[in-house]
């Protein structure tokens, strides 16, 4: 049989229990009928997950210090292992924030350029500043001697938490304005994290850096502005106001 | 370090017993454990994985007497590998995952083909390497393009990061994807071991990737699983077809549960996490008590001597350290091979040998081949392509 080749017909959300009302009072009858088989609440699960917390098992060791080292590590060991640490993060998010802005490159200029939102030429600029701050911090770790190919906990973290970020960029189902809200919470993140390594870079006394990083961080200020401007303007346009 | 496996019975089935937090232990560590702990693991989930599918389909073919047996052993190989698949850790993300899948298809394969005594099955093995190793470098290429991600964070050094055979020509007609079986009557016990084992990791490898491909939102992502998925659907096809179709069916349980054994007696003496190997040793002794079982049903059932088709002793573990130069000879000298029926051919005879494939490869590849694309001009480099500042945007970025 020959497929019709006719697009899908989107006949409307039907998620909500008011889809169909009638089914949802025998829903709501059905579930205030029923007893639950054990007493308590929430609190029951807080108490089995806090055995495997308490257990103390770690992610993993940080550049330079073996989990089982830390507690003997003097200040400097310490204060070098955490930096590395959150260097690798910052990599990490800045490596993986030129994928996503790949992928917002790839939808505009599918969907074509549009007033409001971003043109091609402003996710290039972001896309290659991404690219650039990857690019300094992995000189930067190589020149402090260490391995900028190390996963980091914090970077293995920071995957972990923008693993929804990246599918929400590569789904080819989702709008502009739904992209740039997921980036905007790349952006969010990106923000705070450069503002904390600049932040840990002046307490360990590593002044050029932090000022290479202002760099960065004034770059970063600026997409969050851009971001967050082109998705207010998408959303006040979709809502038509 | 040998194991008498008539004299060893292990632990009683009614002794093999769990708990759902003794099930549910804490993980094993993304960035600290060897890579090869993660190979073990995931071998041994496949395995037990392979020992449930075959319990079911032995339960659904054969007379009710057997159904309780099945039943029993097939409840604690469930919890087995339950407690084994569980070390894998949650922020080993589904492709992080699928790497360490490749690398023991690798890993394990290698080690398999060197060792096999019969020649025929070697080469089955060295050609089915060949095919696990390109699907390392496609979704290498895809963990890097798609995420930003360095699949040697997973592989830590051990296996490299290449072409093979290319996964676009690796897709064949059914009639190019049987071999010829082991004869069970004449084979040496190792043989039957390795055809086992292959056969169950390819097997979890498909239902893996057909589990979690559609979990990907990028088009290309779901594609390449798509793909590969395939190929290890032929793969389990072409492993499947060495076992023997004349052994009993109590026959092959027995060579399973042997299998088990063999394989978690061989994790054992490798394991470097403390934890993991207490759970491969004892294991060793829940296998070795269902192995006895299963030798008194076969003495009953088939009327047969276990001794027959069993190893007096295990023979050597496979080998869980890297093939890397073993991996390197076997691509030059063999990576133009493709198959004809049963046999192999140079990839020049392919048109005159295997004309069923050519179509089917050319209808499957005739919109577009997703490994082809996912890897368009990718290079392996150590923290990603973008350190080379391979991206749209490398115009106004210096390395």
């Amino acid at each position: 049989m020959k497929s019709s080749g006719a697009k899908p017909v989107m006949e409307g959300n039907r998620t909500g229990i008011q889809t169909a009302p009638e089914l949802a009072e025998e829903m709501i009858e059905g579930a205030s009928i029923a007893m639950p088989s054990s007493e308590g609440g929430p609190e029951e699960a807080a108490e089995l997950r806090a055995e495997y917390i308490a257990e103390g098992f770690p992610l993993g060791s940080k550049p330079g210090i073996a989990v089982s080292e830390e507690a003997d590590a003097d200040e400097e060991e310490a204060g070098l292992a955490v930096f590395m640490d959150k260097l690798g993060e910052r990599l990490a998010f800045e490596r993986m924030g030129t994928r996503l802005y790949e992928a917002l490159y790839n939808k505009c200029e599918t969907l074509g350029e549009a007033a409001p939102g971003p043109t091609l030429e402003d996710i290039q600029q972001i896309g290659s500043e991404e690219l650039q701050h990857f690019l300094l911090l992995n000189r930067t770790i190589v020149e402090a001697g260490g391995d900028p190919t190390v996963q980091t906990p914090c970077a293995d973290v920071a995957a972990v938490a923008s693993l929804g970020i990246m599918q929400v960029l590569t789904d080819p189902r989702t709008s502009m304005a739904q992209s740039l809200q997921a980036i905007l919470t790349a952006e969010l993140t990106d923000n705070a994290g450069w503002e904390l390594l600049i932040q840990l870079a002046d307490n360990l006394g590593y002044e050029e850096l932090s000022t290479q990083f202002q760099e960065a961080l004034a770059h970063e200020e600026e997409h969050l502005v851009n971001v967050r401007s082109w998705l207010s303007e998408c959303v006040m346009e979709n809502a038509q106001v | 370090m040998t194991l008498d496996i008539f004299k060893e019975k292990g632990t009683p089935l009614d002794k093999q017993v769990f708990t759902w937090r003794d099930l549910v232990q804490a993980p094993t560590s993304k960035l600290d454990d060897d890579a090869f702990t993660r190979v073990r693991i995931i071998l041994m989930n496949g395995l037990e994985a392979n020992a449930i599918r075959t319990s079911h389909a032995m339960a659904r073919m054969m007379n009710g007497e057997m159904r309780l047996p099945l039943a029993k052993v097939r409840r604690v190989e469930q919890h087995q590998q339950t407690m084994v698949n569980w070390l894998l850790p949650a922020d080993l993300s589904p492709l992080e995952t699928t790497i360490g899948f490749e690398q023991v298809a690798i890993e394990v394969t290698a080690s398999v083909a060197l060792r096999e005594p019969d020649e025929y099955l070697a080469q089955v093995y060295r050609f089915g390497l060949l095919e696990d190793f390109d699907h390392l470098y496609r979704f290498s290429a895809l963990m890097d393009r798609i995420a930003g991600g360095d699949a040697n964070n997973i592989l830590q050094n051990y296996t490299d990061i290449m072409p093979g055979r290319p996964t676009m020509v690796e897709h064949r007609a059914p009639e190019d994807d049987l071999r010829e079986h082991y004869d069970s009557t004449t084979a040496d016990p190792l043989t039957k071991l390795h055809a086992l084992t292959i056969t169950a990791a390819e097997n979890q490898t498909h239902d893996y990737y057909m589990t979690i491909g559609p979990m990907f939102a990028d088009p290309l992502a779901r594609q390449l699983y798509a793909e590969i998925a395939s190929i290890e659907e032929q793969h389990t096809t072409q492993y499947e077809s060495l076992l023997d179709p004349k052994e009993t069916p109590l026959e092959k349980w027995l060579m399973h549960e042997a299998m088990e054994v063999y394989n978690y007696f061989s994790c054992m003496q490798y394991e470097t996490n403390p934890r993991v190997k207490d759970i491969w040793t004892r294991f060793v002794d829940y296998e070795l008590g269902q192995m006895h079982m299963v030798m008194e049903l076969f003495k009953q059932m088939d009327g047969r001597d276990p001794a027959q088709i069993l190893p007096a002793t295990l023979p050597e573990p496979i080998d869980y350290q890297s093939h890397r130069q073993f991996v390197r000879e076997t691509l030059t000298n063999e990576v133009d091979l493709r198959a004809s029926g049963t046999q192999f051919t140079h990839k020049e005879d392919e048109e005159d040998r295997s004309p069923l494939s050519i179509a089917y490869r050319d209808q499957m590849n005739s919109e577009g081949s997703p490994s082809e694309i996912v890897a368009a001009g990718y290079t392996y480099t150590p923290g990603t392509e973008l350190v080379e500042g391979k991206s749209v945007f490398a115009k106004g970025a210096s390395a």
